[in-house]
């Protein structure tokens, strides 16, 4: 029976201190932190980021998928169909239906049902970028993250991890939350108004999706509820009469609420830690209600998530600087160095080496075994032509051999830090280390890579490949004060 | 190596080289006008008389066009080059193989950049499309050549102070002799501790590591050996040119580590073999090197095989190439303090090889090398960065070998 076979998350390694907002501004100070994503990093890619460790080591597993399915409320493009990035920085196979589901807040859970109930195997993937403007509560208690989930019938070496039980969702049209295509920041209607009616969607979803289960509430061993509308999903935790140690964290002091990708990332977190057996129920409030229900098998155990959410919350930069939180969420326009635009990518060179600039696919010599960064038909080692196999390097760890800091270079977030890598098993690459501070650059320091949007220029985002310090678990991020 | 050489086969005659700065009020053009003119005159020739034209600029005009309209050059044979930062001397190396295979009598080569133009920090790069997938076009020049500094402090155990006093001395050197030199962009000396304590570029590199933005063009005359002595009593004889592009693979092969010029000690092997030179630093009298940034020359003084390996910073120390040391290197200031319009720095560095081996630079810069009787001088000009580049070396001398 087909059901849930992987998944991974992703939160982004930079937080802004809610103290921090509140200090620039004048405002009543907040508690915590909210997840930030990278002046380098868009839906697409931290989409790619969240489904890379879900697929990592199983080429059966990626090469089977038939269908991706890219939900965010913060699409990097329109018109042009993000999921097929996503497509090519997973090498996934050339027959998959690659979409958008996007949006909307709702499209998360709508892409995990969608998911669920596919009848091919389906990687679901969940990404938001979450702000407001300076001062609104949105930017602060908001956040940004993604989570990916491979849904599909299981192989020998690919056990269902979570059965799917059973799903209903509910469609209203509200005047709730709303934005214009371009605007900077959501609008809401008074909160109250909606509440009392999500409260009675998420009953009504719960009791259907519950009575099709043949499940109790009290049942539940792990509750998840999601959506933008705080006092609503309040309330639905409260008044589910699920039971006070069935409900997840909702992470709103350390990263606060991800958007179309906070069901995903609390679903991830629930399967850290769920023992087989365990009876697991997601509620997404948004334009209406939509409920899933999940069961932990007796795999789960052997194949969890390798970076669970809880390591990742707390491993992460020291709190950034509000204005440069503003600055890379396009609200301050700062001075740039007297240097030319950047350039964007051009189009033919950028498909005519696809694998190479997606999937940091790089190429090996079948004569003498050097490998190449990026491909090259000659080989630098034994100058034999054309005799160059595919060698997939995004997996592949590294170590700094020299390093500089840039601060002439045009970078959104100055200085640009520039390490030349060798990696483990041969092959070496110049390029840019990112979630990095210039203390983490030396001689020695190692690396692996991340898939990044380096820059936008002249309209176009170009999306590459970074080296990022290779962090091992920790079990709380740096001290504050 | 292959080359032959042309040893002793042609000899520059007349050179002109503009001052080097910000030349708010002239344009490529005007600049071209200026050296092209002085090095007729320096040869006692009229224009009319140059039968051929090799142009090198990286950006600053296309085509032979570029020279023959601003100065209506009447249906002569004008190429225009450009390899990097070393077009200058590739201009050269065109005008001295056209004279020695018979095919002109008389040749010139010019060089000129008008990089002041652009309201730009340092260089711009002249852009391919790309994919966007390397960092080539991210990175900036002090950037890529500061990679050297880790790695060289790292190799021989030098810590980051000690490394940052040896970059200090070069630029101060350099400073010294641009000081003592009316065309040079910097004109002023600057103290070590000014040169320390400047504000950081990129890595080690502050300020006064890195060579000056600047407009400027040099040209050289070269005829055949044989006809020199009939412009001039004192040509100047080519020894050896040498230029080879590196396979570039320092970014992409684990063997290269940052502390050398492959393609320059190439470069260098096949000059000293061509001008039958084995022991250079006793027998140059001086050698004008291409010190882009401080970690560059540092690191040329041994590829170009002026210091043992591991050395060179002790060498530097000790003054080894200072205007009064046993092999000046940079007397006219160098890229540092002269300034680098890239077409024409290589033919700027083969103008003060051709003052000081003809004893005519001015007295405050003049080597004392050339009246303790060496008779030879070497340019060396690069284009690109660690791993990857074009390297040119020439060696000159003011008499024929014996």
């Amino acid at each position: 029976m087909a059901g849930l076979l992987a998944y991974g998350a992703y939160v982004p390694y930079h937080r802004l201190a809610r103290q921090d907002i509140a200090a620039a501004l004048g405002t009543s100070a907040g508690r915590g932190t909210r997840s930030v994503a990278g002046y380098d990093e868009d839906t697409t890619s931290m989409a790619v980021e969240a489904a890379r460790p879900a697929l990592r080591g199983d080429s059966g597993l990626r090469g089977s998928i038939r269908h991706l399915l890219l939900a965010t409320a913060a699409p990097a493009y329109l018109d042009k169909t993000n999921a097929a990035a996503v497509h090519a920085a997973l090498a996934l196979d050339r027959h998959v239906l690659a979409l958008d589901v996007a949006a909307a807040v709702r499209s998360g859970i709508g892409a995990l049902i969608a998911g669920a109930r596919s009848d091919v195997p389906t990687l679901a993937v969940l990404a938001d970028i979450r702000t407001g403007r300076p001062g609104s509560t949105d930017e602060s208690a908001c956040g940004d993250a993604a989570a990916a989930f491979v849904f599909g019938a299981p192989s020998a070496t690919r056990p269902v991890i979570a059965e799917v039980v059973a799903h209903d969702a509910l469609s209203e049209e509200l005047l709730e939350r709303w934005r214009l295509p371009g605007a900077v920041a959501s609008r809401v209607w008074e909160e109250r108004f909606a509440e009392d009616i999500y409260v009675g969607l998420a009953r009504e979803a719960l009791d259907g999706a519950l009575s099709e289960a043949g499940w109790e509430a009290a049942d539940i061993d792990h509750f998840a509820v999601a959506g933008l509308h705080g006092r609503a999903c309040a309330a639905v935790r409260r008044g589910s009469g699920v039971r006070l140690a069935a409900l997840t964290p909702d992470f709103a002091d350390a990263i606060g609420n991800t958007g179309t990708a906070h069901i995903g990332v609390q679903l991830a977190d629930v399967l850290d830690r769920a023992r087989p057996g365990e009876k697991i129920a997601l509620v997404v409030l948004g334009d209406g209600a939509g409920v899933l229900l999940l069961r932990a098998t007796d795999a789960l155990p052997a194949h969890r998530a390798t970076r669970p959410v809880a390591e990742q919350i707390a491993s992460h930069s020291a709190p950034m600087a509000y204005a440069s939180f503003l600055s890379w969420r396009g609200m301050l326009d700062r001075e740039p160095p007297r240097r030319p635009d950047p350039e964007p990518p051009y189009a033919p060179p950028a498909h005519r080496r696809t694998a190479w600039k997606y999937a940091f696919t790089g190429s090996r010599c079948e004569k003498c075994g050097a490998r190449h960064l990026p491909v090259s038909r000659v080989c630098a080692s034994c100058r034999a032509v054309d005799a160059m196999v595919d060698e997939p390097m995004e997996q592949v760890h590294g170590t700094v051999v020299t390093f500089t800091v840039d601060r002439l270079a045009f970078t959104p977030s100055p200085p640009m830090l520039v390490v030349v890598v060798d990696y483990d098993g041969g092959g070496r690459f110049r390029c840019q280390l990112t979630d990095a501070t210039e203390a983490d650059a030396s001689v020695g320091a190692r690396v692996e890579m991340t898939f990044r949007r380096t820059v936008t220029a002249g309209g176009v985002h170009n999306y590459f490949w970074k080296a990022r310090p290779l962090r091992e678990a920790r079990a709380t991020g740096p001290a504050r004060d | 190596m292959a080359s032959h050489g042309i040893r002793d086969r042609v000899a520059i005659v007349g050179m002109g080289c503009t001052p080097f700065g910000e030349h708010w009020d002239r344009s490529a053009d005007d600049l071209l006008i200026d050296s092209v003119s002085a090095a007729v005159a320096d040869a006692g020739i009229g224009l009319e008389d140059v039968d051929a034209f090799w142009l090198g600029t990286q950006a600053s005009g296309v085509s032979g066009m570029a020279l023959s309209r601003p100065l209506h050059l009447d249906y002569k044979p004008v190429t225009r080059i450009e390899n990097m930062c070393a077009t200058g001397s590739e201009a050269l190396r065109g005008a001295c193989y056209a004279v020695a295979c018979g095919a002109y009598d008389v040749a010139m080569a010019v060089g000129v950049e008008k990089l002041k133009d652009s309201g730009m920090s340092g260089l711009v790069s002249t852009a391919v499309p790309g994919a966007g997938d390397d960092s080539r076009g991210e990175i900036t020049a002090p950037a890529n050549f500061s990679l050297l500094a880790p790695a060289y402090a790292a190799k021989y155990g030098l810590g980051p102070d000690a490394l940052k006093d040896v970059m200090a001395r070069i630029a101060w050197k350099n400073h010294v002799n641009g000081a003592r030199n009316p065309r040079a962009q910097f004109r002023k000396e600057v103290s070590l501790a000014q040169i320390r304590d400047a504000p950081t570029v990129a890595g080690m590199l502050g300020v006064f590591d890195c060579s000056g933005v600047s407009d400027g063009s040099a040209a050289a005359i070269v005829v055949r050996a044989e006809d020199a002595h009939r412009y001039t009593d004192k040509p100047i004889y080519i020894k050896a040119l040498s230029l080879v592009a590196g396979p570039v693979d320092g970014l992409v092969d684990t063997g290269y580590d940052f502390t050398t010029f492959p393609e320059v000690v190439a470069s260098a092997r096949d000059a000293y073999r061509q001008a039958g030179i084995t022991d250079p630093a006793a027998e140059l009298a001086l050698a004008e090197v291409h010190d882009c940034f401080t970690p560059t020359e540092l690191i040329l003084m041994e590829d170009l095989g002026f210091s043992a390996r591991g050395q060179a910073w002790k060498d530097v120390s000790a003054g080894a190439f200072d205007l009064d040391g046993a092999l000046p290197v940079n007397p006219d200031g160098g890229l540092k303090a002269f300034g680098h319009p890239i077409g024409a720095s290589g033919l700027r560095m083969m103008f003060e090889a051709w003052l000081q081996l003809r004893g005519e630079a001015p007295p405050e810069r003049t080597v004392g090398t050339v009246a303790a009787g060496r008779k030879l001088a070497l340019t060396h000009n690069l284009g690109g960065g660690p791993g990857e580049c074009v390297s040119f070396v020439s060696v000159v001398g003011s008499e024929p070998s014996a």
